[in-house]
């Protein structure tokens, strides 16, 4: 009824048929005159155009819930606290403190939006980032955030467990991962990785749960507090001393391995979270 | 539109007789890339085989009006929207799968098949039929597709489908997956015993060779 209405109101309204006058005019048109050519450009380009922006548009918070609930997915996991059927979300907020880090002097920060703070998209802000030295920058990633978001597990006051974002260059991509420590700073609870492209099968295998297993209870830091924990070639011998630093290196994937020991060097040296873990660690003590 | 296009034809002659992959050699970029895996074997190929039908039917519905100087790039635009919007559609609804095909769909757009497809008959023939044929090349390029990931995933990691078949020695079974599987010259290996096959089996598929080498021991030269 209303769509009959507009179908006249349209027919009648002389910019209508204006339009219609020139789209028949340039159907009938040769198909290589040049007005043809420009016209189903244009044409052409405005129904794509539209039809792209609508698929984007529409379905943008769909993705961008895809992707939070990956993450927190991936911090779950990394804690231990992913079993089976878990609500996710539920799961998160009941059991997970997020937290602001200045990366330098490893303070919390309470005076910003702890949930809707981006560091990834933070470490591509000039007004929020620091440009890494090429000698300093061993993970490869040219910049970082000032400020690092940090999860928290926590029973009642005391920290269990400290979770720290941690990137870098492998072979083919930029690895996005987490690290989750014990208490103490030192000890290594888990690893994994949620965003890389790396080779599947070999470098892709830093998603493997039986090679991420190999990485707990790993120590980071030597007495000398260097940053000590890396990965070697071949499998670590566990009955020698000094193997609760060495992670088996992944087979196949010489680079990969080399970027995953580097980029945990990088974010666990004094570059890194090492001021944040020393504050944690007299705080846990005082 | 005439009326009798053999649409069972147009479905089933890419398969085997007229296949994208092992007769016409298109599309193998991306046949190397995603056939480690069956279940990124298996997305990439749905999301081709729609892509192709989609963007032949669009093509062909407007094939009266493109104007030949634009011919290509009215077509790449058409078929890039389309992958826009498959891409966008996997990150909602598939975000895991496509995590892992990462880059691989967007670059459907560079896939031969597509394009072959929109010059070699959509440009030619109505929107179903074109629609149609998108399908059956889909299908054919699919088939290809899913038996490389099949030996790949088997070989490669033991699993099919991420089910393990045959257990690893270092999980503590008796299989020592085959690392090379992984990599994608495997399925170069894989694609060409397949080529060799379907010509065996079909030898109607072979080509003529270029020149003949001469037959020396019978004096020189000679006329062709």
């Amino acid at each position: 009824m209303s769509n009959g209405n507009f179908k006249e109101r349209l027919e009648e309204n002389p910019n209508y048929q204006k339009a219609n006058a020139y789209k028949e005019k340039v159907l009938a048109l040769g198909n290589d005159s040049l007005e043809k050519t420009i016209a189903v450009a244009l044409a052409l380009c405005f129904v794509c155009a539209i039809l792209v922006s609508f698929a984007a548009v529409a379905l943008r918070p769909l993705q961008i819930e895809n992707k939070a609930l990956d993450m927190k997915k991936n911090i779950l996991e990394v804690a231990g606290l992913l079993d089976e059927g878990t609500d996710i979300n539920q799961a998160f907020s009941d059991q997970i403190e997020e937290k602001l880090v200045d990366i330098e002097t490893g303070d919390y920060i309470d005076d910003m939006d702890v949930v809707t703070y981006d560091q990834r998209k933070a470490a591509k802000d000039p007004s929020q980032n620091i440009n890494i030295s090429t000698e300093d920058d061993i993970a490869s990633i040219k910049r970082k955030a000032k400020i690092a978001k940090v999860y928290l597990v926590k029973s009642g006051d005391v920290i269990e467990s400290i979770i720290l974002p941690m990137h870098g260059y492998g072979l083919w991509s930029t690895m996005y991962g987490f690290l989750a420590l014990e208490s103490d700073g030192q000890t290594v609870k888990s690893i994994n990785f949620y965003d890389q492209a790396e080779t599947p099968g070999l470098g892709g295998e830093v998603v493997n749960p039986n090679w991420r297993a190999l990485w707990k209870g790993k120590k980071v830091y030597s007495e000398s507090g260097d940053v000590k924990l890396g990965l070697i070639k071949g499998v670590v011998d566990t009955s020698k001393p000094g193997s609760e630093y060495d992670v088996d290196g992944l087979a196949g994937a010489t680079l990969t391995s080399l970027g995953v020991s580097n980029l945990v060097k990088y974010w666990m040296s004094n570059q890194g979270f090492s001021a944040y873990l020393d504050k944690v660690r007299i705080e846990g003590e005082g | 539109m005439s009326a009798d296009i053999d649409t069972k034809k147009i479905l089933t002659e890419p398969l085997v007789n007229n296949n994208p992959i092992t007769l016409q050699v298109l599309g193998i970029c991306s046949a190397l890339a995603v056939t480690s895996q069956m279940s990124t074997s298996l997305i990439m190929a749905v999301a081709l085989t729609a892509v192709t039908a989609c963007s032949s039917a669009a093509i062909s519905s407007i094939r009266n009006h493109i104007p030949g100087s634009i011919r290509i790039i009215v077509q790449m635009t058409i078929i890039a929207s389309l992958v826009i919007v498959v891409d966008q559609i996997l990150k909602a609804f598939a975000y895991e799968i496509s995590k892992q095909l990462s880059v691989f769909v967007g670059l459907i757009i560079t896939n031969c098949i597509v394009m072959g497809r929109a010059e070699a008959y959509a440009m030619k023939n109505p929107p179903m039929a074109s629609f149609i044929d998108g399908i059956g090349n889909g299908a054919g390029y699919s088939l290809i597709l899913i038996i490389v990931a099949f030996f790949r995933e088997l070989f490669g990691s033991g699993k099919l489908l991420g089910i393990e078949i045959f257990p690893l020695t270092k999980d503590g079974g008796w299989y020592d997956p085959n690392g090379l599987m992984l990599l994608p010259p495997s399925a170069f290996f894989i694609i060409g015993l397949l080529i060799w096959t379907f010509r065996q089996w079909k030898p109607g598929q072979n080509e003529k060779a270029d020149f003949k080498i001469m037959d020396i021991s019978h004096g020189e030269g000679g006329h062709h």
